[in-house]
C-alpha cells in the first residue's frame, strides 16, 4: 500500500510545531501501525533527516506506552485497540492518515507525537496503591470477595493508563483514569480501608494537574482501547461525595 | 504531600462548601443540584401555564394564589435566583478550566461520541439566560410594557391570560419565546441525564433508560411551553 502521512513535528516543548507531509510507500498490509512508522523512520535515516519521535513499549497492547491521535481519534478509529495492535489493513491504498500527540496542557509535548504523562504518575502517588507496610503477598483465597465485586474491579484494573481518554476529551479531563484506579482499589476489601483519604487526594492531585472537567459525553469510554466503563465515574462521583461528609463527620 | 494531612483534617461547614466549589466534582454535583431545582421549576412552570386552557380565569385564580403567600412565594424566587446564578457561575468557571485544559485542538474530527446537545450546552444554555431576563422583564416587572401587569379581570385579579394574549400577539416576542425554550430542551435533553451521573446514580443499567427520561420530559416541556405562543399566533384563543 501507499499512504501519505501528514504527522505532527515538533523539535521540543518549547518550540511551536507544525504538520509535515510523508510519503509511506511499498506498506504492507499485515504491518502494525508503529512497524509502518518504523518503516517510514528508515527512510527518512537512510536520507539523513530527523526520524519521527513516537512512544512504544511492549507492542502487544498492555503496556499503555503507545499513544497517537490518528484521523483524530486516540488509538485510531477501531475500538478496544492501542495503537500498536492497529494493523494497516484497517486503512485503504492511497489514505492520508493525520497523526497527532495527545493534546492537554497536563500533556506537554516533548517531541514531535510524544507527550509528558508524569502528571498520571504524581496521581498515582497521590493514593492510587494499598499501603502494605509488612508481610509476604497472603494466599490467593485467603480473603473472600464476591465474584461481581472482584469482576467489576478487575475491569477497572484492565486500565494501561494510556492516557487516551485524556486524548479524546473535549475538556481533556482526566476523570475516566482516575476513577479506573479509585474504583479498582475501593472494591477490594484490601483497598477499601483507605478510600475516603484515596479519592479526595487522587481527585486533588487531578485538579492541581490541571486536567479538565466532565462534561458526561463518553468520548473517553469510546476510546478507551481497554473499554473501561463510565460507570467508574459514576462510582468515583459517589465515592467522593461520601468521603467529603466523612471527613467533616469523623 | 503536604495536601494529604491537610485534607483529612476536621474542616468546619464553611470549609466543606469551600473545598467542594473549588473541586472539579463538587462543582459538577453544585450544577447537577442546582440544574434539578431549576428543572423542577420549569416543570411546574409548564403545568401553571397550561391552565391557560381552561378556564377563562382559571390561571389568573392561579395566580392570584401564588401571588397571596409571599413568603413562600419571595423564597421560591430567592431560592431560583440563587441556584440560577450558582449554575452560571459554576458552568462559566467549569468552562475556562476545560478550555485551559485542552489548549490546542485536533486537526481531525469532530468530538467522539458527542450529540448536538452536548456540544452546544454553554450557547444553549446562556442564550436560555438572555430570554429568561427578557421573559422577566416583559411579564413580571412591565418593563416591556408596563399596561401589561395592569389588566385585570371580571374578579378584580390581574389579568394573566390577557397579558399573555396581548404579549404572543407580536410575532417576535412568540418566535424568540419558541426559539428560545426549543434551546432550553435541547439544553435539558443532556442536562437531565446528566444530573444523575454527575451525582454518581448513573450506570450502565440505567443509562438508556436515563437517556430517554431526558428525551421526553424534554419533548413534552417544548410543545407544553409552546402550545400557548403557538394557540394565539393561529388565533385559536378568543
Amino acid at each position: 500500500m501507499n499512504l501519505t502521512l501528514r504527522v505532527w513535528r515538533q523539535k521540543n516543548s518549547i518550540t511551536s510545531g507544525q504538520f509535515v507531509e510523508y510519503a509511506a510507500k511499498d506498506i504492507s498490509p499485515d504491518m502494525s501501525f508503529l512497524e509502518m512508522l518504523d518503516v517510514v523512520n528508515e527512510g527518512l535515516i537512510l536520507s539523513g533527516e530527523e526520524q519521527i519521535a513516537f512512544d512504544h513499549d511492549c507492542r502487544e497492547g498492555i503496556c499503555g506506552m503507545c499513544s497517537l491521535v490518528i484521523n483524530g481519534k486516540p488509538h485510531g478509529a477501531l475500538p478496544a485497540t492501542t495503537t500498536c495492535q492497529l494493523h494497516m489493513r484497517f486503512f485503504k491504498d492511497g489514505d492520508t492518515i493525520t497523526i497527532e500527540p495527545w493534546r492537554a496542557s497536563a500533556f506537554p509535548v516533548i517531541k514531535d507525537l510524544v507527550v509528558d504523562r508524569t502528571a498520571f504518575d504524581r496521581i498515582i502517588q497521590s493514593g492510587g496503591y494499598v499501603s502494605v507496610s509488612t508481610g509476604g503477598a497472603p494466599d490467593g483465597n485467603a480473603i473472600p470477595i464476591p465474584k461481581e465485586d472482584a469482576d467489576k474491579a478487575f475491569d477497572a484494573a484492565a486500565c494501561i493508563g494510556c492516557g487516551a481518554c485524556v486524548a479524546a476529551c473535549k475538556n481533556a479531563s482526566a476523570m475516566l483514569f482516575v476513577s479506573a484506579k479509585v474504583s479498582h482499589l475501593s472494591l477490594l476489601p484490601q483497598g477499601k480501608v483507605e478510600e475516603t483519604r484515596r479519592v479526595l487526594n487522587m481527585i486533588g492531585q487531578m485538579d492541581a494537574e490541571g486536567f479538565g472537567n466532565c462534561t458526561n459525553i463518553g468520548s473517553c469510554e469510546a476510546a478507551c482501547p481497554k473499554e473501561i466503563s463510565l460507570d467508574n465515574i459514576a462510582r468515583m462521583n459517589r465515592l467522593y461525595a461520601k468521603a467529603l461528609l466523612k471527613n467533616k463527620l469523623s | 504531600m503536604a495536601a494529604s494531612a491537610e485534607s483529612l483534617q476536621r474542616i468546619s461547614a464553611a470549609g466543606l462548601m469551600l473545598q467542594l466549589w473549588r473541586s472539579s466534582l463538587g462543582k459538577k454535583y453544585v450544577m447537577a443540584i442546582t440544574g434539578l431545582m431549576l428543572f423542577g421549576f420549569v416543570v411546574v412552570h409548564m403545568i401553571g401555564n397550561l391552565q391557560f386552557f381552561g378556564d377563562a380565569t382559571l390561571i389568573n385564580e392561579y395566580a392570584e394564589s401564588l401571588k397571596s403567600k409571599p413568603p413562600i412565594l419571595w423564597g421560591a424566587r430567592f431560592g431560583l435566583l440563587a441556584a440560577a446564578m450558582l449554575h452560571i457561575t459554576a458552568a462559566i468557571q467549569l468552562a475556562h478550566s476545560n478550555r485551559r485544559a485542552r489548549p490546542v485542538g485536533y486537526d481531525g474530527g469532530k468530538v467522539v461520541a458527542s450529540t448536538l446537545a452536548n456540544r452546544t450546552i454553554i450557547v444553549s444554555g446562556l442564550t436560555v439566560f438572555a430570554f429568561i431576563v427578557f421573559h422577566l422583564a416583559h411579564f413580571t416587572i412591565g418593563w416591556v410594557n408596563a399596561d401589561l401587569l395592569k389588566l385585570t379581570d371580571a374578579a378584580g385579579h390581574h389579568d394573566v391570560r390577557g397579558m399573555m394574549i396581548a404579549g404572543f400577539s407580536n410575532p417576535l416576542v412568540s418566535i424568540f419565546y419558541v426559539v428560545s425554550v426549543g434551546l432550553l430542551c435541547l439544553h435539558l435533553s443532556h442536562g437531565v441525564a446528566s444530573i444523575f451521573q454527575s451525582l454518581g446514580l448513573r450506570s450502565k443499567k440505567t443509562e438508556a433508560n436515563l437517556k430517554k427520561l431526558a428525551l421526553v420530559a424534554a419533548i413534552i416541556l417544548f410543545f407544553g411551553f409552546c402550545a400557548i405562543p403557538i394557540a394565539v399566533m393561529a388565533d385559536l384563543i378568543k
